[in-house]
């Protein structure tokens, strides 16, 4: 039953991909949704029936046939549900399904066969997705992580008339190919140590060791894998790939670059909990590059003018935060937070989407402004979201990120802690910017040429006749709030972004953090029953873990009730700068100049790359291996070889002299020799 | 009863007679005649040996060279024919325009 789960969005893809361009924009967009609904019906009923069995024993698994056999190397087509995937694959077929809903209106300008490609990418990808989470072994993990990866270059560069696009996917791709040679190492580093690539396997194998004290192969193979995960999950250094993916469509940045796609790397270290647990330097290493992370794109996030990107550095920022989590050993807060965070994300972004689709394309918000009255629906869920994500109670974001902070403090990283709590107000400050200056105010009309880059995302359309007349930039013009189906996905995810976090509901303030409880076993070995329990799990007493939990409940309150102060700081600031005085963010801008041009400009992080790496590579291909190694070694061996011939047959050719008395002299001459040869041996 | 080793010894001066003609003489059918020659020579040792062996062997593969001699002629002079028509000349040094 498992294989059904990603074989229904793929057969949506092989249909829309086959028949696509012939069928009409209501059946291809309804395939595909219809095939995401039934992928998400066959995962509730999976899960529904993982609920049923004993936590200790909550798993389910099928095995398809055997994928790769040679020598020690036993692969099977496997899928596993257990508690982690399972929460993956709600919230991939769950989100994936909204998300395929609004796109049937989002992407409705399109002539018919772009709607099918892109239907078909974006089930592609679901299936991808699916593979990737319930894949029972690192190589079929590894499979959808490949897919995944090529679906988000296709659909970055959906709309491949447009330069900056086709170069975005290319950079995604790029970057992504250079932490995923990490994952393969890594893997190689896992099967060369114990023979083994399935995920059980591994985690049993390394239950029983020691968690190492000095950086060992266990701490290498975990560092490279975390590696493969920054590529995906666009961490420092590879992050540089995620704002510019926002080329593509809305709904793809919603689905692939926020919610689901960029997730995979939380998710491959959870999966891994076991291994990471074991290799305490490379787990320091990760908690650090999470919280570095989740600072710098937060700073990044209060100056940028694109609604998109904006976002994109958002989502780049609470990835961080997940790798925070997984890097203190608080598994199960990251999952969480990478749950809630699906959410209210993917519900942003699809704001946005809405905001950009009535706006005809506009996506500076400095453009933007007074969206309030004329765009209610999408006000209203937009400001949920960013309730959501600032991390004020009771809404999603808080629980998690909460979490998150409480288990960082708790494991005595109190620097990154600190960092945490920073970002935490710099998420609240640009997640209100972005709703002030789109939704509050006056509408401004700044003029188009005034837009500092061409992203223009909706309407590129290649020819001008397909705009809509009624969705004009004249200020008279009625604007149109999202249609039914985007409306519909919208309020769905809204209320996600408020419920969403209950089911994690801490202890300390009344609840029994289900979620937590849920996930648990899927962070430790499953070891054969009458084995002991391994000296290495910290696991404590059950008595003892009661009274520790006891003690830490009034920190736990402290803690969040200062978040929740921080996260409501921050919107009161951002409510101060950009809704009361408006002049004080300019005069700011002025006095700290070169700081916020350092953040418009990223810190300047794509130009040291291109000077350090891409220049360099591109002269070291151009100088070495084109015009040196291609052109003298390998064009000279092959016209060498052809001169060779020449010169030999320029001599050899003297022999043919034409004269057939020569010919027979020479004839008779070497008859003369083999035979005397043998006549007087 | 005649030692063998005369039959061979002319037949051996016949084939030398035949090789110098073939490589000295500068006319084709001179030539195709001293190969004629070289040809009897060899079938005069073939005789030799099969009357010496006591079978008839030797005397059939004679009869075999005489036939491909005849064939060899005949192809041989009708070449030699051409040629004449085409160069004017029977001198072999006439013909060395196949080569580079």
């Amino acid at each position: 039953m498992l294989a059904l789960i990603p074989l229904f969005p793929f057969l949506g893809f092989v249909v829309n991909a086959m028949l696509g361009r012939r069928l009409p924009k209501s059946v291809s967009g309804g395939l595909a949704s219809l095939a995401m609904l039934a992928s998400f019906a066959v995962s509730v009923l999976s899960v529904l029936q993982l609920a049923g069995l004993p936590p200790e024993a909550r798993a389910i698994d099928q095995s398809l046939y055997t994928w790769i056999a040679s020598g020690d190397l036993n692969i099977a087509l496997a899928f596993r549900v257990d508690p982690l995937s399972a929460v993956m694959i709600l919230v991939i077929t769950g989100i994936g399904s909204l998300i395929h809903v609004y796109s049937t209106a989002y992407m409705h300008d399109e002539v018919d066969s772009e709607f099918a490609r892109y239907f078909s990418y974006l089930n592609l990808f679901a299936a991808f997705m699916l593979v990737l989470v319930l894949g029972s072994s690192l190589p079929v993990l590894f499979v959808g992580w490949e897919g995944v990866g090529l679906c988000s270059y296709l659909l970055i560069g959906f709309w491949y008339k447009k330069q900056s696009a086709n170069d975005a996917g290319k950079k995604a791709f790029v970057v992504n190919r250079i932490g995923d040679y990490a994952f393969i190492l890594g893997m190689l580093a896992l099967f060369a140590k114990f023979g083994t690539l399935d995920f059980q396997g591994i985690a049993s194998a390394v239950a029983v060791l020691p968690p190492e004290t000095e950086f060992g192969a266990l701490s290498l193979a975990a560092l490279l894998l975390f590696i493969g995960a920054t590529g995906k999950s666009a961490q420092i250094p590879l992050y540089t790939w995620l704002p510019d993916a926002m080329e593509g469509p809305t709904p793809v940045s919603a689905l692939i670059h926020a919610a689901t796609m960029v997730t995979a790397g939380v998710y491959m270290i959870g999966r891994n909990a076991v291994l990471f647990s074991h290799a305490p330097q490379t787990m320091m290493i990760v908690a650090v590059i999470g919280a570095l992370t989740a600072l710098m794109a937060g700073t990044i996030g209060l100056v940028q003018n694109d609604i998109k990107r904006v976002l994109a550095y958002s989502t780049v920022s609470q990835l961080g935060y997940m790798f925070l989590a997984m890097g203190v050993g608080a598994f199960g807060a990251g999952i969480f937070h990478l749950y809630t965070h699906a959410f209210f994300k993917a519900l942003l972004f699809l704001g946005s989407g809405a905001v950009i689709h009535a706006l005809n394309g506009e996506q500076d918000i400095r453009n933007m402004g007074g969206l309030r009255k004329e765009l209610p629906i999408t006000y209203r869920t937009f400001l949920i979201g960013a309730i959501a994500i600032a991390g004020v109670p009771p809404l999603a974001g808080f629980f998690s990120k909460d979490e998150i902070l409480f288990e960082t403090f708790v494991d005595g990283h109190t620097l990154l802690w600190v960092i945490g709590i920073a970002t935490s107000l710099l998420t609240a400050t640009y997640m209100f910017r972005l709703v002030f200056l789109t939704f509050w105010g006056e509408r401004q009309h700044s003029g188009l040429g005034t837009r500092d880059s061409g992203f223009d995302d909706h309407h590129r359309v290649p020819d001008p006749g397909s705009r809509i007349p009624a969705h004009g930039h004249g200020s008279s013009s009625h604007l149109h709030d999202a249609p039914p189906a985007m409306a519909l996905a919208l309020v769905i995810l809204a209320i996600g972004s408020v419920g969403a976090g209950w089911i994690g509901w801490p202890h300390a303030i009344g609840g029994n953090n289900q979620l937590g409880a849920w996930l648990e076993p899927a962070f430790e070995a499953r070891l054969a029953s009458g084995e002991a329990a391994p000296a290495a799990a910290e696991a404590l007493p059950p008595g003892e873990a009661a009274a520790e939990a006891e003690s830490h409940e009034d920190l736990e309150w402290t803690l969040m009730v200062f978040s929740s102060v921080v996260a409501i700081m921050g919107i009161a600031l951002a409510y101060g700068v950009w809704v009361k005085r408006r002049d004080i963010a300019a005069a700011w801008a002025d006095r700290l100049a070169p700081v916020y041009t350092t953040l418009l400009n990223k810190y300047y992080v794509d130009e040291l790359y291109d000077a350090t790496i891409v220049q360099p590579i591109k002269a070291a291909s151009t100088e070495g291996l084109w015009r040196w190694f291609d052109v003298r070694v390998i064009d000279g061996a092959v016209n060498g070889a052809g001169s060779i011939v020449e010169d030999s047959a320029a001599v050899l050719r003297r022999l043919q002299t034409g004269s057939v008395r020569a010919y027979a002299g020479s004839l008779f001459v070497g008859v003369v020799v083999i035979l005397g040869y043998y006549l007087w041996r | 009863m005649i030692p063998l080793s005369y039959y061979l010894i002319v037949s051996a001066v016949l084939f030398a007679i035949g090789t110098a003609g073939v490589f000295l003489r500068r006319n084709l059918i001179t030539i195709l005649l001293s190969i004629e020659i070289m040809l009897n020579a060899v079938n005069l040792s073939f005789v030799a040996f099969g009357r010496y062996a006591g079978d008839f062997d030797g005397q059939i593969i004679t009869f075999f060279v005489m036939t491909v001699a005849a064939a060899e002629a005949a192809v041989g002079l009708a070449l030699v024919i051409a040629l004449f028509r085409h160069r004017e000349s029977l001198n072999p040094d006439a013909f060395t325009s196949l080569k580079w």
